[in-house]
């Protein structure tokens, strides 16, 4: 669809429409598709997110960063409100937009929301379905029944999660009979079968082994093209591979966010420089 | 926090350091071994550049293992990378030093041309640039290390001069060629010396600030007119 400019954006937009702008060059300044805002969170009373303020851009990959406990997580799970999920937690101040639309406005569905911007998890977690099912799972909610469409998502989703060759042989085999590297590129490909704008991935790679991690890297490089894409990674070297951005959390505040060659080869700040180079603490 | 690893770098730098004193000591004495006619400091001076070539492999070694084996980073991977690159500068400016102890022994054994005064300049020049280099090795000083740059100006200005006055002295008494010939060649080393000091001193600020001014004319034209 095109550009929607702020004034067209009403807070009761619905979020399921497609939202795509044009693909712009990396010389090019590149638009913000998600505006968080002065954005404090709790879980119940502790407070996990200190006056977050950060814009992602569109169609680029993104790394999150940070010692565990960071909030890096919990901010990921903040964009497709995951954490309304869990009970007590409530942001308190502030506000994320994407692309003008408040997120947690009272007309935003969250389950509309997450179709957009979808996620996916450290373990994989296929359900106990054939291959087939697990990508069509989300479209037969939405009440999707023509076999040729539903064919057609299947093969379209395999291929962009570069699964397609390794099971277009045993679509109707459980999901769970993959290795583990499959299973993830499953679900990446389950993800995008429901053609969301963003994918959330948190530590997609930190239970697979480096074959399997690099295929999953090749393909947030190939899907960066059509999605905007959050990775929170605990591996230096996978931020530095595979971001653009990258974005260094501690206790719960944003401490740098910068292209991600610069956070590598000259942070501003002695802090993001202790994390990036092993020696915090 | 400390790294078990951490010494690995502390040597590294110290080599680095300890590079550059041998170089500026093979510079002086190379220097004094010619205006002194001293044909023994001479020897000492190519005999000691295989000391500069040890640690230039050395460095290397430990740079590669280095970024091989604890995927270096930010400030980390910007002084393994500008310590290849300045030992190499420093390597050259011993081999340039054994090349200006090998004239010295030539020279020893024949009257001098004139009396040694832009050569012991350019000389006292280059070693400053070489000291001043290294300290901001040490202290990351970008203001210190864009004054090398400039001065880098003054050497070349009298390498000018001395090319067009043993030009000169060649032109009216050929008796003279060969000496002034390898006068015109140490004048050239001692130019080259500074070359390499200004090299330094620019890495030191990529090593600061991740900021190439190499190749920066605007930061040169100060310094003595020719």
């Amino acid at each position: 669809m095109e550009n929607t400019s702020p004034a067209a954006a009403a807070p009761t937009r619905s979020l399921a429409m497609p939202l795509r702008a044009t693909p712009k060059d990396d010389a090019e300044p590149v638009p913000t598709l998600i505006d968080v805002r002065n954005l404090d969170f709790y879980y119940g009373a502790k407070q996990a997110l200190f006056d977050i303020n950060i814009e992602i851009p569109d169609r680029r990959v993104t790394a999150f960063i940070g010692p565990s406990g960071c909030g890096k997580s919990t901010l990921l799970r903040c964009l497709n409100r995951m954490n309304d999920l869990i009970d007590g937690t409530a942001v308190k101040r502030g506000a994320i937009k994407i692309r003008d639309i408040d997120i947690y406005g009272p007309s935003v569905d969250p389950i509309e929301l997450r179709k957009r911007v979808g996620m996916v998890f450290q373990k994989s977690n296929p359900f106990p379905k054939s291959i087939y099912e697990n990508i069509i799972y989300g479209l037969r909610i939405q009440g999707v029944k023509s076999k040729t469409k539903l064919d057609e998502v299947v093969e379209k989703s395999l291929r962009g999660a570069a699964l397609w060759d390794e099971v277009k042989d045993r679509l109707h085999e459980s999901g769970l009979g993959l290795s583990g590297g499959q299973q993830q590129r499953l679900c990446i490909a389950r993800t995008i079968a429901v053609e969301p704008e963003v994918i959330l991935m948190d530590e997609p790679c930190s239970a697979l082994d480096p074959i399997a991690t690099a295929k999953v890297e090749e393909l947030i490089h190939e899907l960066k093209k059509q999605f905007t894409i959050i990775i929170v990674t605990h591996s230096m070297q996978q931020a530095a591979r595979c971001s653009d951005r990258t974005a260094f959390f501690y206790m719960g505040k944003l401490i740098e966010f910068d292209a991600t060659h610069n956070i590598f080869m000259n942070p501003k700040n002695p802090q993001t420089e202790a994390y990036v180079s092993g020696r915090f603490g | 926090m400390k790294r078990y690893f951490d010494s690995e770098l502390e040597t590294f730098r110290s080599d680095l350091l300890r590079m550059g004193e041998v170089a500026v000591r093979q510079v002086r004495d190379a220097l004094q071994a010619l205006v002194t006619g001293d044909v023994k400091l001479a020897e000492r001076v190519i005999a000691a550049d295989d000391e500069l070539d040890d640690l230039e492999k050395a460095i290397d070694t430990e740079a590669i293992r280095y970024m091989n084996l604890r995927a270096p980073v930010a400030t980390e991977l910007r002084l393994v990378i500008v310590g290849m690159k300045a030992s190499h500068d420093l390597e050259r400016v011993g081999d340039e030093a054994t090349n200006i102890a090998k004239r010295a022994i030539r020279l020893a054994s024949e009257p001098p041309l004139k009396p040694y005064v832009d050569i012991p300049r350019m000389g006292t020049i280059s070693i400053e640039m070489l000291r001043a280099a290294l300290d901001c090795f040490i202290h990351a000083d970008k203001e210190k290390a864009i004054a090398v740059v400039k001065r880098d100006m003054e050497v070349d200005t009298i390498n000018r001069q001395l090319y067009r006055e043993l030009s000169s002295f060649m032109v009216e008494q050929p008796g003279t060629i060969t000496r002034a010939l390898e006068l015109m060649f140490i004048s050239k080393g001692l130019e080259r010396i500074a070359d390499h000091a200004t090299n330094i001193a620019e890495e030191t600020v990529f090593l600061s600030e991740a900021q190439d001014i190499r190749h920066e004319e605007s930061l040169k034209k100060t310094g003595l007119s020719s």
